[in-house]
């Protein structure tokens, strides 16, 4: 057997249960490495469920600052006895099979082509402790702490972390740090260590930062100037919301009065939450929602409200794997055309697509801008891998310089010196109009809101040119929307190609290393990130420019392309699809077994029931 | 299609404290059927506005979809309207009304948009006690699609369609009380005395003020056997007394007999004397107040007036201790944490 041999270089996997606290002792071991100057990216895999059920944890471990999945196991350390059999059959052949020994291994589950390492992690917490709280907890403490023989890390680094995070609480750290002691010592005393994979010391993360992109975003929100949010609970944006809270309850009471310069409304469903958000908008606070594909869905009628009287409405959406209740804890990209034309008749959405934390703090901030100078719906579009996984990201910073843009709004004065209102003209050109905040002036600049067809004048009519010339002016307004939104990224890959990659937000990663790899492989492509829709016109000018681009989405129906198909009007043949939809992050592996695929000559499936499972299978 | 009500008034209307004429409180001409009890009630928020001297563009109107939701077009031409989505009304003005506390919030809806597509959110609104007036123009039926029943209608009520509803009807000042109002009443658009007063007092209430308004639909529910028809209402309305609502800065002028009425002070100071004819009610006692409705329903009649109000309300703002000065006033100063404060985020994140 040839061993997996790597220094910093490998992808772990731990097999828990969930409710057990695995998830904190899982972090403890990310963090700690990433403590050590090495690249981390930590994926929870978890299920619909608060106890009980199988829960994976993977970390991938690089030096050359890959964030995304790579695909394959090196190391699975499984103390799941649900799991194992799923567990050991996923290792690559080479790796490593870390397993609760206290119970031997069933037979008919060994490998001879992986090393198999046994922990008795079940006896050492019987021996060590008598009660069954502390017994489930410690055991994950303690294979962290046999990891770090296993792996040969600092140990320092480990007890540093957890001296950190019990700061102020000596009755916890002590104990975390005996049982990760315990571990040490067990591999120490009975084992060969360092096995192949090992981790050495680095300095390949600078000043990054390991953060949700849920935690950014309640951060952007509250840098953004948000005041109110209405929202209802559903996984996995809630702790979006959490987030606001939390540095709202730091930053937003007054010391004196004890008042607060914000109000959280957890409505009764995703209906009142936007309505919520849209009212408050409405009368000249920012606002905003947060909710997943389920919620959008329920918010649509609103939302074409929102477009067509033009009310500012930030809304940001954490996809998860739909249809319906779908894969409510997996990751998915699958919400593009929902929200791209939210609700019905003519409508379309203004959408933004961070891909890092730092980008979902900026442009969660940044949508409140958009929202109130464009006025319409600013829809975020994040998802579960970028939300609720801890992300390695650029610092987060703020200009204390920085104004909001309120927008076109008219004052009082500006009133009062006569200036003329008519609520849906448009006096500039940029079919972007004037308003007014309820309560503005005692005899001028009021109007009437609603969804019904208007004039200029915001006075109801039924008069086919009036509503058809208002409906022309929303799409002269998608031009100047075009002006405002963030611009594509493009990577040039440096040689002579006519074949290139577009993708958005969580596939960057991966694709980034999908491409690097298959220049190696002397297969080079250029690369676009695009990060809003409307598309601008660079993204047209990209994909002109080639003869072949991929775009690579994490849905089933290729979503992006589609959009991309309706908006430009390039022809199929032009846009090849690589998918990744089953709830788990793309990976670079699956990227670059697809795009050869295709570019092998043998993209031409045969018309086949199973063509996109084929199409999609993971690579191992 | 609305039109603009004509410029011209008598030039010696009588104004208020404010210099303002009934006028001003006026919107445009009416769409609506002629004889629709809806107009009667945008009469009488008119009338209540302008007496209470409010200024009118520190009034928000918010409805939802439908006859009543229309409303809002036909009064207060000066204060800023949302017609808004079907049912919905609640959670915008709960938006609105979060965003800038300053203003007075009244909605307006129907018995379609509150009691079938709008139950959740009016329930929901009630219990957050939301400083608003949320009246309902209640006619138990749709008009706008011509008369179907709606969910408020009477079992055995017909409509012009002719046959009885067989469903038992919701009774919006019941849910309402259920679900923790702090101001319920109900009163009927052919009785401007009543109405009037009730909605000045509904005003100053702090909280959540529930107006039901029996208010006949004269195209298609205004027939012989129907229990929302003028005459049925008038035949089978039982008050629960009177009320005269005296403002803060107003000074008694009536003589107010003691023994039979009660004088209540309101949040803003104000105050109304309230006549009982109905000794078993104590409108200040929720348990009363459900007693007495269910009484009524008992005896198939119909109760109006003031049922409930609570004088230790607290509105939502109160119980989400926001600040004073109104959300939508604040800038970035109030509101940026600024970079320093992310410096330390960035130092606990590595």
């Amino acid at each position: 057997m040839k061993r997996i041999e790597s220094v910093n270089d490998f992808v772990i996997k731990f097999a828990n249960v969930n409710g057990t606290g695995s998830a904190s002792a899982n972090n403890l071991f990310a963090k700690a490495l990433f403590r050590m100057g090495i690249p981390v990216s930590p994926k929870n895999i978890f299920p619909s469920n608060i106890q009980g059920l199988p829960t994976w944890y993977e970390v991938r471990v690089n030096d050359k600052g890959y964030l995304g999945r790579r695909g394959g196991i090196d190391i699975a350390l499984s103390v799941n006895p649900q799991s194992m059999a799923q567990d050991i059959r996923e290792v690559l052949p080479g790796g490593y099979f870390i397993y609760d020994s206290t119970k031997a291994l069933d037979l008919r589950l060994h490998r001879d082509d992986i090393s198999i390492i046994g922990l008795p992690l079940t006896r050492i917490c019987n021996e060590q402790y008598e009660d069954p709280r502390q017994r489930l907890l410690f055991k994950n403490v303690i294979y962290v702490g046999a990891l770090a023989a296993l792996l040969d890390m600092d140990f320092k680094v480990l007890t540093g972390l957890v001296e950190d995070q019990f700061k102020g609480k000596k009755n916890l750290v002590l104990p975390n740090i005996h049982a990760l002691e315990l571990g040490h010592q067990y591999v120490r005393n009975n084992l060969d260590c360092p096995i192949g994979i090992r981790v050495k010391k680095s300095d390949k993360v600078g000043d990054k930062i390991l953060l949700d992109g849920n935690t950014a975003l309640g951060l952007g929100a509250l840098y953004g100037g948000a005041t109110v949010a209405a929202w209802y609970p559903i996984t996995p944006s809630t702790s979006v919301v959490d987030a606001f809270e939390k540095y709202a309850k730091r930053t937003r009471i007054d010391p004196g009065t004890g008042r607060r310069n914000y109000a959280i409304v957890q409505a009764e469903d995703e209906l009142a939450a936007i309505g919520m958000a849209i009212g408050a908008s409405w009368n000249g606070a920012r606002a905003f929602t947060a909710t997943s594909g389920p919620g959008v869905s329920l918010m649509s009628e609103f939302l074409g409200l929102a477009y067509f009287a033009e009310i500012p409405t930030v809304l940001y959406n954490v996809q998860r794997a739909g249809p319906s209740t779908g894969m409510p804890t997996r990751t998915q990209q699958s919400d593009i055309l929902s929200c791209a034309y939210a609700s019905h008749g003519d409508t379309k959405q203004v959408l933004l697509f961070p891909s890092t934390p730092r980008e979902c703090f900026d442009f969660g901030a940044m949508a409140f801008d958009l929202a109130e100078r464009l006025q319409t719906p600013i829809i975020l579009m994040t998802d579960l891998d970028l939300g609720m996984n801890d992300n390695m990201s650029e610092p987060l910073a703020w200009d204390d310089e920085r104004k909001y843009d309120r927008g076109k709004v008219l004052s009082a004065e500006q009133l009062e010196a006569g200036v003329e209102f008519g609520r849906y003209l448009d006096v500039d050109g940029d079919a972007i109009c004037y308003r007014t905040y309820p309560g503005t002036h005692p005899t001028k600049g009021a109007f009437f809101t609603r969804g019904t067809s208007r004039n200029e004048y915001a006075v109801y009519t039924e008069k086919g040119e009036e509503y058809e010339a208002n409906m022309l002016r929303l799409l002269r307004k998608w031009d100047t929307i075009n002006e405002y939104v963030p611009a594509p990224i493009v990577v040039d890959c440096g040689r002579a190609t006519d074949t290139a990659v577009l993708y958005f937000g969580t596939s960057e990663e991966s694709s980034r290393e999908a491409l690097d790899h298959l220049a190696t492989e002397g297969v080079y492509l250029n690369a676009m990130r695009v990060r809003a829709f409307p598309f601008n016109r660079e993204v047209q000018e990209f994909i002109q420019r080639h003869k072949q681009v991929f775009v690579i989405e994490q849905n089933r129906d290729a979503q992006l392309r589609t959009l991309l198909m309706a908006e430009f009007e390039f022809g199929p043949d032009k846009l090849k699809s690589v998918l990744c939809f089953d709830g788990t992050p793309i990976s670079a592996r699956n990227i670059r077994k697809q795009i050869k695929k295709h570019l092998d000559g043998d993209n031409v499936l045969p018309l086949h029931r199973n063509t996109a499972l084929l199409r999609t299978g993971e690579s191992r | 299609m609305s039109y603009q009500l004509p410029k011209f008034r008598h030039p010696e209307l009588p104004v208020n404290d404010l210099g303002y004429t009934k006028a001003d409180y006026e919107g445009a001409i009416s769409t609506l059927c002629a004889g629709c009890g809806h107009d009667s009630i945008s009469g009488a928020i008119v009338r209540a506005c302008h007496e209470l001297s409010i200024e009118p563009h520190k009034i928000a109107k918010l409805s939802g979809i439908g006859c009543s939701s229309k409303t809002p077009t036909y009064f207060l031409g000066k204060s800023h309207g949302f017609n808004s989505v079907h049912g919905r009304m609640p959670s915008v003005v709960t938006g609105a009304a979060l965003a800038n506390r300053d203003l007075l919030y009244m909605g307006v809806s129907g018995d379609g948009d509150t009691a079938s597509i709008g139950m959740g959110q009016f329930a929901h609104i009630a219990r957050r006690n939301l400083n608003m007036v949320y009246i309902v123009m209640n006619n138990g039926c749709y008009g706008l699609t011509k008369g179907q029943d709606s969910a408020t209608a009477d079992r055995g009520s017909a409509s012009k369609k002719g046959d009885p509803n067989i469903y038992s009807a919701i009774d919006l000042c019941g849910t309402a009380l259920q679900m923790g109002a702090t101001f319920v009443a109900r009163s009927f658009s052919g009785d401007k005395e009543q109405l009037v007063p009730l909605i000045k007092a509904a005003i100053s209430h702090r909280g959540f003020a529930l107006i039901d308004v029996i208010s006949p639909c004269v195209t298609f529910n205004n027939n012989s056997k129907s229990t929302k028809s003028y005459e049925f209402v008038r035949e089978h309305s039982e008050a629960t007394g009177t009320i005269d609502f005296v403002p803060l800065h107003k000074e008694i002028t009536t003589e107010y007999q003691p023994g039979h009425s009660h004088e209540v002070t309101m949040h803003d100071g104000s105050s109304i004397h309230l006549y009982k004819v109905d000794e078993s009610l104590n409108p200040f006692d929720r348990r009363s107040a459900i007693n007495a409705m269910e009484e009524h329903r008992y005896s198939g009649n119909i109760l109006t007036g003031l049922i409930y109000m609570n004088l230790d309300s607290r509105d939502l703002h109160e119980v989400l201790e926001t600040s004073h000065r109104p959300l939508n006033a604040l800038d970035e100063a109030d509101l940026c944490p600024g970079n320093k404060m992310l410096l330390n985020i960035n130092a606990s994140l590595r």
